[in-house]
């Protein structure tokens, strides 16, 4: 089993901080992608410090997905810089993709394997030596509780299930920095804080830097140390959610306003705030949405 | 990469030891602490494809319907097609059997029928998020695209043994020797390894399944017609051996003929045009692998 640490809650876990040389674990700076004339990513700089659990919130389209797959070099930077614990993710993939775990959208355990066969892939392609593989893999299996279930196929898992399976996939071979894209997606109110609580309790255990991406702003709220707020591909507003809600308050206050709306903001309307009005007339685009159906499919 | 969390977090786990809860028999150092040692330079290629061969083996252990389907439609061209051809003589073979002379060319079709499977399966793991994924892993573009090449190579190794079995129970004089037979194993991967490329790549340039697979059905036959697989070279009209002189299924027919049955053939040529198709498809369906990930 993982270790638990006391001191739970802090932006900082175990040798989390100070053995990076000062180097962030992710920053971008003047990150800009775009789909033809569709700026998804314009002129992005961002900073993820080691350790913390950071969320990049946003509607579909705000181009999160984007962002993050510049940042796992899934994608090319073709304008800017993104640097993964100092390294450049244009220039040195290989050592980037060692850093890194990445768990996409949708729920992409192999179904046709069982978890064991699954965490086990990962634990090769990360070259994990075959003496300590089989033990490597346990420890990952029960750091997600999925021991039990070790050896079933992974299309009998529930979709909360799959979600700890690759947890365990990125785990195995210690990445330090885990980046989930919308990692609750689809997934029932006790699945979802299940999910949550293994990816405390793992970065607790591990000092595991986190950057997930969501639009559930209750969840950000809840479980990010630090938030950013994303629309049409900028960063509107970046702080703790704390921070954040107090500040709209505070406007709230100057304004005059806050005696018709409710006096405690909450994360939701401090997005609707900053975004502005064109919130609610612009939805995903139609791959955002199809990609979304298709996990929940999947997770149905 | 700095060195310095890997050795300075399991001291300090060792020192927390004392006094966090620790499940029973948990007293071993805990290994998601410290990253794995990368492999370097040349071990990296073969380390990925045992990885991706080995997926390849537990699919098949847990799902064994695909091993069976699979025998069905060889069995029946040697049992339907190839017993009738063999009574009609129609086919110069060079005074063997047809039957015999058909054995060789159904295993290499239907080694080939499962390699152009790949490039629909690689486009369905893109949409599940399995193949995002490993493209995030530490592992070249040629290295996953190798391991897919050499997996489905894997899978048409067994269907061939499948196809051989038949075939002796047919009464096919085949050889038994090992050298020979290592050498059917080895053409058998190359042509699995060339034509899983091959549907790879045109995968990472059509990008969806529906088109994929209407290309795929497009390609299968003619690859297999215009080929020495059925009926050689000879009697074909002429413009025909010239598409078949480029069609690499005829080489790996020629080079199990030769291997099998003992036939004249060109095994160095054969080999050498095996291996360069291969090279040559990893290297494209990897230059494309990219836009898949997009």
């Amino acid at each position: 089993m993982i270790r638990r640490s006391a001191g739970t809650g802090s932006a900082q876990g175990i040798g989390g901080s100070g053995d990076t040389g000062g180097a962030d674990a992710v920053s971008c700076s003047g990150l800009t992608y775009a789909f033809g004339d569709t700026k998804a990513v314009d002129d992005l700089d961002l900073s993820v410090l080691t350790g913390e659990v950071f969320g990049l919130l946003g509607p579909n389209g705000a181009g999160k997905t984007t962002a993050i797959r510049c940042v796992t070099t899934l994608l090319p930077v073709p304008g800017g810089m993104v640097r993964v614990f100092g390294h450049d993710a244009a220039k040195e993939k290989m050592a980037v993709r060692r850093l890194l775990g990445y768990v996409p959208q949708q729920l992409s355990a192999d179904a046709a394997l069982t978890g064991r066969e699954n965490v086990t892939l990962f634990a090769r392609v990360f070259d994990v030596p075959r003496r300590e593989r089989a033990e490597r893999v346990a420890q990952a299996l029960a750091a997600v509780d999925l021991t039990g279930f070790a050896d079933r196929m992974a299309s009998t898992y529930s979709g909360g299930m799959i979600r700890r399976l690759e947890l365990a996939q990125a785990l195995v071979s210690a990445v330090r920095l885990l980046m989930l894209d919308e990692p609750t997606i689809g997934l029932d109110p006790i699945a979802r804080t299940s999910v949550w609580e293994h990816i405390n309790s793992v970065r607790r255990a591990t000092g595991m830097t986190v950057l997930v991406t969501t639009h559930y702003m209750d969840e950000a709220d809840q479980y990010c140390d630090r938030v950013a707020l994303m629309h049409r591909g900028r960063i509107h507003a970046l702080g703790t959610p704390d921070e954040l809600r107090a500040e709209l308050g505070q406007r709230r206050v100057a304004a005059g306003s806050a005696g018709d709306q409710d006096p405690l903001p909450t994360l939701e309307d401090v997005f609707r705030d900053v975004a502005g009005s064109g919130l609610d007339d612009e939805g995903g685009d139609f791959r955002d949405v199809r990609s979304t159906r298709r996990t929940a499919t999947r997770v149905g | 990469m700095s060195g310095a969390p890997a050795g300075r977090r399991p001291a300090s786990a060792e020192a927390d030891g004392a006094t966090s809860v620790r499940a029973a028999g948990s007293d071993r150092p805990n290994l998601l602490l410290v990253p794995p040692r990368a492999r370097t330079g040349w071990r990296v290629l073969p380390a990925r494809v045992v990885a991706m061969c080995a997926v390849e083996l537990q699919k098949l252990r847990h799902d064994r319907t695909e091993l069976y389907t699979r025998a069905v439609q060889p069995a029946l061209w040697l049992l339907i097609f190839g017993e009738t051809f063999t009574r009609i003589k129609a086919i110069p073979t060079g005074g063997i059997p047809y039957i015999d002379f058909l054995v060789p060319g159904i295993i290499a079709q239907s080694a080939m029928f499962i390699a152009i499977f790949y490039g629909i399966m690689i486009i369905w793991e893109r949409d599940a998020g399995i193949l995002t994924k490993l493209l995030v892993t530490p592992t070249p573009r040629a290295a996953l695209i190798s391991g897919k090449a050499f997996a489905s190579g894997v899978k048409a190794l067994i269907q061939a043994v499948v196809v051989i079995v038949i075939a002796a129970a047919l009464g096919v004089g085949l050889t038994w020797n090992p050298l020979r037979l290592l050498g059917v194993a080895v053409a058998v991967i190359l042509g699995s390894a060339f034509f899983s490329c091959l549907s790879m790549t045109i995968a990472g340039i059509v990008l969806t399944r529906d088109r994929l697979m209407g290309i795929g059905q497009a390609i299968t036959m003619p690859l297999f017609f215009a080929s020495n697989a059925l009926y050689p070279v000879a009697i074909m009209p002429g413009w025909l051996q010239v598409v078949s002189k480029i069609n690499p299924l005829s080489y790996q027919v020629d080079a199990l003929r030769g291997l099998l049955l003992g036939t004249p053939s060109h095994l160095p040529l054969d080999f050498g045009v095996l291996l360069v198709a291969a090279v040559l498809g990893i290297a494209a369906a990897s230059s494309l692998l990219g836009r898949l990930a997009r």
